[in-house]
């Protein structure tokens, strides 16, 4: 089964969010590439979030415009799916009957049933169609959640720190099935995250997000084709940079210590 | 990555076995009901009480056998059932209904809830005498006031599971173009099935006690009749039986529904 969709171009022009008095998001102003992989890096609770929701429609922009394949958005939007950070599995349907939430309202019913069995072969759950959320891990139920995106054939992937639930291993496997899959499908994915390794290993930019409120603070161009090791010295200064961004000001990782050391 | 990596030890499925019910708890149930029954069987048979007062456990049996012979027992069970039924069905339907409005609109919860809030408060015999001016001394006023009896409960529980059902999940559905009834019957309705079950279960039991309401006043069949009628004849005998069968019947429907919900949740634990 192909999984290739045509990837979407979002644009983002002088976005803003308030909550009653309190202004969290303003001036937004972005532009995504088709088919291109931004990653929205920021501290918590910066509205990194609500911004990736407002591209999907479930949350309102109190000001500016957010534009999906050139079309306003307004409420939700089909081009769109989103992967949350809790997989949002519904407990009373099986892993295939999930997935089959994204699929067309109007496929029969057996056709559902092939098409969910072979996206769940895509994240590589295949032979655990029938079981239930709660008999699978963790990892496990967060991809049956991106089968779920992907059945929808999406323009633009939106994750919503999809893996920062995870533990440590599952969640490097995770990053690679995502880059594995958006090379493939060639969709549009921004992904929201607060972590700078893997916003350096996945993303083509990264949208450094802060301030208060918050606005974009820099946006960078990550070198090198993916999939990439964001170990990579060329990354190091990047990293550094961003993590100055976010607060946490490094004067040098182990990895450019050992570098040096060379 | 393979499968057997993505599986390994840390990532294993947990395939829950059903656990097997153990009939412990059943035959801890059935400790208490035959103690008292020796006891009464004791306390009849000493003397204290004349039989008129307290008849012993066989007279009550002796009482069933006569009733079920000459076949008036059947039909004042079947009536009975027949009222809780229909009430139930409808008072639980109507709760159901406004349960699930009132639970999804705030607006309709501001206007309605209060009122409904202090209707529920009326105590059952209360209706009574309104609805026999109103609907006679046939089966409307009893099918009625049954159905006063399960709306209450099915309601309350409805409407405030709704009002509260996961928000995440219902942003899943959301997010994944579901809207209004479908968003109701796929995502928001099996969320709160649990709470659903326990509503009916509880609307199912105040049924009967309106249905013993019911049928005390202006009757001619049903066991809340043979309640009064063995009360006026002096029958004790008859009248504990006719309290021991709705205790029974009672207990009955609710393992019933209770099988059917079993089945329904299976997969919501």
């Amino acid at each position: 089964m192909t999984i290739t969709t045509a990837p979407a171009g979002v644009s983002l022009r002088g976005v803003g969010r308030a909550f009653g008095d309190h202004v969290v998001l303003r001036d937004i102003d972005l532009d995504i590439a088709p088919g291109e992989v931004v990653a929205l890096l920021g501290a918590s609770g910066c509205g990194k979030s609500t911004l990736l929701r407002m591209v999907g429609g479930l949350d309102t922009a109190t000001s500016g415009t957010v534009r999906v394949d050139g079309h306003d958005v307004t409420g939700i939007d089909s081009r769109c799916a989103v992967v949350f950070q809790e997989p949002r599995l519904l407990p009373w349907r099986t892993l295939a009957g999930n997935v089959a939430l994204g699929l067309p309202r109007d496929l029969p019913r057996n056709q559902r049933d092939t098409e969910s069995r072979q996206w769940l072969g895509e994240v590589e759950l295949q032979g655990f169609a029938d079981y239930r959320p709660r008999q699978v891990s963790g990892g496990m139920a967060q991809r049956t959640a991106l089968a779920r995106a992907l059945a929808r054939k999406p323009g633009v992937l939106l994750l919503d720190e999809p893996f920062a639930a995870l533990d440590a291993l599952t969640r490097l496997r995770m990053q690679d099935l995502v880059e594995d899959v958006q090379r493939r499908s060639g969709t549009t994915v921004i992904l929201v995250t607060h972590d700078v390794d893997e916003a350096l290993k996945l993303a083509d930019r990264v949208v450094l997000l802060g301030g208060a409120p918050t606005g974009v603070s820099v946006v960078l161009d990550v070198p090198g084709d993916r999939p990439r090791d964001h170990h990579q010295p060329e990354l190091a200064e990047l990293r550094s940079e961003l993590l100055a961004g976010l607060g946490v000001p490094r004067r040098t990782t182990p990895l450019e210590r050992e570098t040096h050391a060379r | 990555m393979t499968l057997i990596e993505a599986t390994g030890s840390a990532e294993k499925p947990v395939r829950k076995r059903p656990v097997r019910k153990s009939r412990r708890p059943m035959v801890a149930g059935l400790i208490l009901p035959v103690v008292l029954l020796v006891v009464w069987q004791v306390t009849a048979s000493s003397g204290l009480y004349s039989s008129a007062q307290l008849p012993a456990p066989l007279s009550v049996l002796d009482a069933l056998g006569e009733l079920a012979g000459d076949g008036s027992l059947w039909t004042h069970i079947a009536i009975s059932l027949q009222r809780v039924l229909i009430g139930f069905a409808a008072g639980s339907g109507l709760g159901f209904a406004l349960g699930a409005i009132v639970g999804l609109s705030a607006r309709v919860r501001a206007v309605v809830a209060p009122s409904i809030a202090a209707l529920r408060a009326v105590p059952s015999l209360a209706w009574v005498p309104l609805l026999v001016l109103w609907l006679g001394i046939g089966e409307g006023p009893k099918i009625t006031l049954v159905a006063i009896g399960s709306f209450f409960p099915v309601y309350t529980t409805i409407s405030a599971a709704l009002a509260h059902a996961d928000a995440h999940l219902v942003e899943v559905g959301r997010a994944y173009g579901l809207r209004g009834g479908e968003l109701l019957g796929r995502i928001m309705l099996p969320s709160v099935a649990p709470a659903i079950f326990s509503g009916l279960r509880l609307g199912l039991a105040q049924g009967w006690l309106f249905l013993v309401a019911a049928e005390l006043i202006a009757s001619s069949m049903g066991l809340g009749f043979l309640l009064t009628d063995s009360q006026n004849t002096g029958r004790t005998d008859i009248l504990l039986m006719a309290i021991l069968l709705l205790a029974a019947l009672g207990k009955l429907c609710d393992v019933l529904l209770g099988l059917v919900e079993r089945r329904i949740l299976r997969f919501h634990k």
